[in-house]
């Protein structure tokens, strides 16, 4: 016994698109690639924009409080006269009511961390060598939370306590030191303080391996002359790309200098952002081919199966259950396709990450596939099927069996 | 075998049978192109009954109107005008929705190309009907299907494509469909026109045993004057009118 187990429409869909093997596997094939490109190329893209955003902030903050510009006040002057004005050379200076301010950076909706920071210059000095160093007075607790140091350490702890100081694998290099000397350093203003270095870090950046020195808050204070006063405050938020909101929050809950990443890298995110566009776009134009393939081929399919259509007429079969037959072989093609097509953009992922590697041998992608990406294709394309085959359904379905029988 | 009365059809009155009607028509009309200059009226005004279980040829020239009043009993295209009745039901105001049930409910079809679907096995395109009524085949449309065949004597052709099967098995696979469902009323349009003779006549003979042993009251269009002689009835249009309808008296 053999009957067919299906329902009227599936039975029929489906061997429709059996009947028409050709057609039916040019189409599926169409699909399986326009999937597989768009998850593949989704993939990609939000693994590399997030490697990139990873390694940009994984050294900064994402929003940083500054103390205002100070400017000149003019005097009144009368109609006749000229003035030239310079701008003001900008003393280091502290925020005026920095820890009110770190309070309300914390109770900020989005807010993960805040680390008040007292930065400025210094020269590091041993025997005859002298470099120009930024020096960054923190608490580590709340420093680690902004970046996180203790992964970058090549050497010692990120301990930062007393008079130790914590410097890049660069400076040290460049000044001939390790975990256990010492460092003379020597602020601006002529203070000076003899500092043991007890770590050495790696933070991915030459530039910031040769100028960061970490050293305690209260050590930082009075080297710059900064007695009681941070230079600046460092907040992370949940959301990168909400950053500049909360940043423009707290400008006007505080008064104060504050700028996002977004700002500080604005050509990094027009350049992601341009890549998302592409990417929607190269999306979109898939979509669209793919679309019109499926609709195509079941537009020829509607007219070669003219008869088959007006004998399952005249049997009794209603126009609407015409029109579910073809609306069901776009989402059976859609489907498969889509199924197909997450599996191609997987093959793909895993053969291009071992292609493509860093140049320490590091895959530049980890050859994953997000289920969320994979999920939404997957939905589209079974979108795709069915609106692609709404204009051929409706075509079967208007058929008239008479003439559809006689042609 | 040949010898009956001929008389004039009165309309709306079937002096041929006492039985209850499965199809009426009063004044039926067809008109295509209608609004247009080339509109033209096919079918000038049908008065015709066919009873329950009759067995009834359709003959006329070619362009008569025979296919078209084929396709109006057959639910297929609307009349322009006139009243068409099916087993007892007026079809006047029907959505295309009930048309398709009472069509399918009633009436089985078989054409003069057979018209089976290719990507079918025989034995599917037999249950197809009840596939279409029931949603799915059950086991027994299955076997209702399996007894039409071997009835028709395909029994060993169940799983083949129509493309596998002669003319006339694909003919003779059409009339087990037709037959599926059991309908009141088989409507054939020339369902031996493209058969040699032999096979035209074991054709025939598969309508006329099915009509008596089932009671499914049978119209076929044909063009072949011995098979219409064989008919209890016929009915002949020309130019669109109902030139005569025959009585012939049932063999005993």
């Amino acid at each position: 016994m053999a009957r067919p187990r299906l329902p009227f429409e599936f039975l029929v869909a489906l061997r429709f698109l059996r009947e028409g093997r050709m057609q039916t596997a040019l189409i599926l094939l169409g699909v399986t690639g326009g999937v597989a490109v768009i998850v593949f190329l989704s993939q990609l893209i939000a693994q590399l924009q997030s490697t990139i955003i990873d390694r940009v902030l994984g050294s900064q903050a994402h929003v940083v409080v500054r103390p205002l510009e100070e400017v000149n006040l003019r005097a009144r002057t009368d109609a006749a006269s000229t003035a030239v004005i310079e701008p003001r050379a900008q003393r280091l200076r502290s925020i005026d009511q920095w820890e009110a301010i770190v309070k309300l950076a914390e109770d900020q909706p989005g807010v993960v961390a805040v680390s008040p920071v007292v930065s400025g210059p210094a020269f590091a000095l041993r025997g005859r060598a002298s470099k120009s160093v930024a020096l960054l007075g923190i608490e580590p607790d709340r420093y680690r939370r902004i970046v996180k140091m203790d992964t970058y350490m090549v050497r010692g702890k990120f301990q930062v306590e007393g008079t130790n100081a914590i410097i890049g694998t660069e400076l040290a290099k460049d000044l001939g030191v390790t975990v256990g000397d010492k460092v003379f350093l020597r602020a601006a203003g002529g203070r000076d303080e003899l500092l043991q270095v007890t770590g050495l870090f790696d933070i991915g950046n030459k530039d910031l391996n040769r100028r960061w020195v970490f050293t305690t808050m209260k050590l930082a204070q009075s080297l710059l002359d900064l007695p009681g006063g941070v230079s600046n405050i460092d907040i992370t938020v949940t959301d990168i790309f909400e950053a500049s909101q909360v940043a423009a929050r707290l400008q006007a809950g505080s008064g104060m200098t504050v700028d996002s990443w977004m700002t500080t890298n604005s050509q990094l995110l027009a350049a992601l952002r341009n890549q998302s566009v592409s990417n929607n776009l190269i999306r979109s134009f898939v979509i669209i081919i793919v679309a019109l393939g499926i609709s195509s081929v079941l537009v020829v399919s509607v007219v070669q199966k003219q008869k088959e259509i007006g004998i399952l007429r005249a049997m009794g079969t209603s126009s609407n259950r015409i029109m579910g037959v073809f609306l069901l072989q776009g989402a059976l093609v859609g489907f498969v396709g889509a199924l197909s097509g997450v599996g191609l953009a997987w093959a793909l992922l895993q053969i291009f990450s071992t292609i493509y590697r860093t140049g320490d041998g590091a895959p530049i992608f980890e050859p994953q596939l997000d289920t969320g990406i994979a999920l939404s294709a997957a939905g589209i394309a079974l979108a795709v099927g069915v609106l692609a085959a709404l204009i051929p359904a409706r075509r079967a379905a208007k058929m008239d069996p008479v003439q559809a029988i006689r042609a | 075998m040949t010898s009956g009365m001929t008389s004039n059809m009165t309309p709306g009155v079937n002096k041929a049978t006492g039985k209850p009607a499965i199809i009426s028509m009063r004044n039926l009309r067809k008109s295509y192109g209608i609004g247009t200059p080339v509109e033209t009226e096919v079918l000038h005004g049908i008065d015709v009954e066919l009873a329950e279980g009759e067995f009834c040829a359709l003959i006329g020239p070619s362009g008569s109107g025979k296919s078209t009043l084929l396709n109006l009993i057959g639910l297929l295209e609307p009349p322009t005008a006139g009243e068409l009745s099916v087993a007892g039901q007026s079809t006047t105001g029907l959505n295309e929705q009930a048309l398709t049930v009472l069509r399918g409910r009633h009436i089985g079809f078989v054409f003069q190309f057979h018209h089976l679907l290719p990507a079918f096995t025989a034995l599917e395109n037999v249950m197809m009907p009840a596939i279409i009524a029931h949603g799915v085949a059950t086991a027994q449309d299955e076997a209702v299907a399996h007894d039409l065949l071997a009835r028709v004597g395909l029994a060993s052709h169940e799983y083949k494509k129509a493309g596998q099967l002669s003319g006339g098995q694909q003919q003779r696979v059409a009339i087990a469909r037709a037959l599926s469902l059991s309908p009141r009323l088989i409507l054939a349009d020339e369902p031996t026109g493209n058969l040699d003779t032999h096979t035209a006549d074991d054709i025939f003979a598969l309508l006329r045993e099915f009509n008596r042993e089932r009671g499914s009251a049978c119209l076929i269009v044909t063009h072949d004057p011995r098979l219409a002689a064989r008919c209890d009835r016929r009915i002949e249009l020309v130019d669109g009118r109902l030139a005569a309808s025959t009585s012939v008296a049932e063999p005993a």
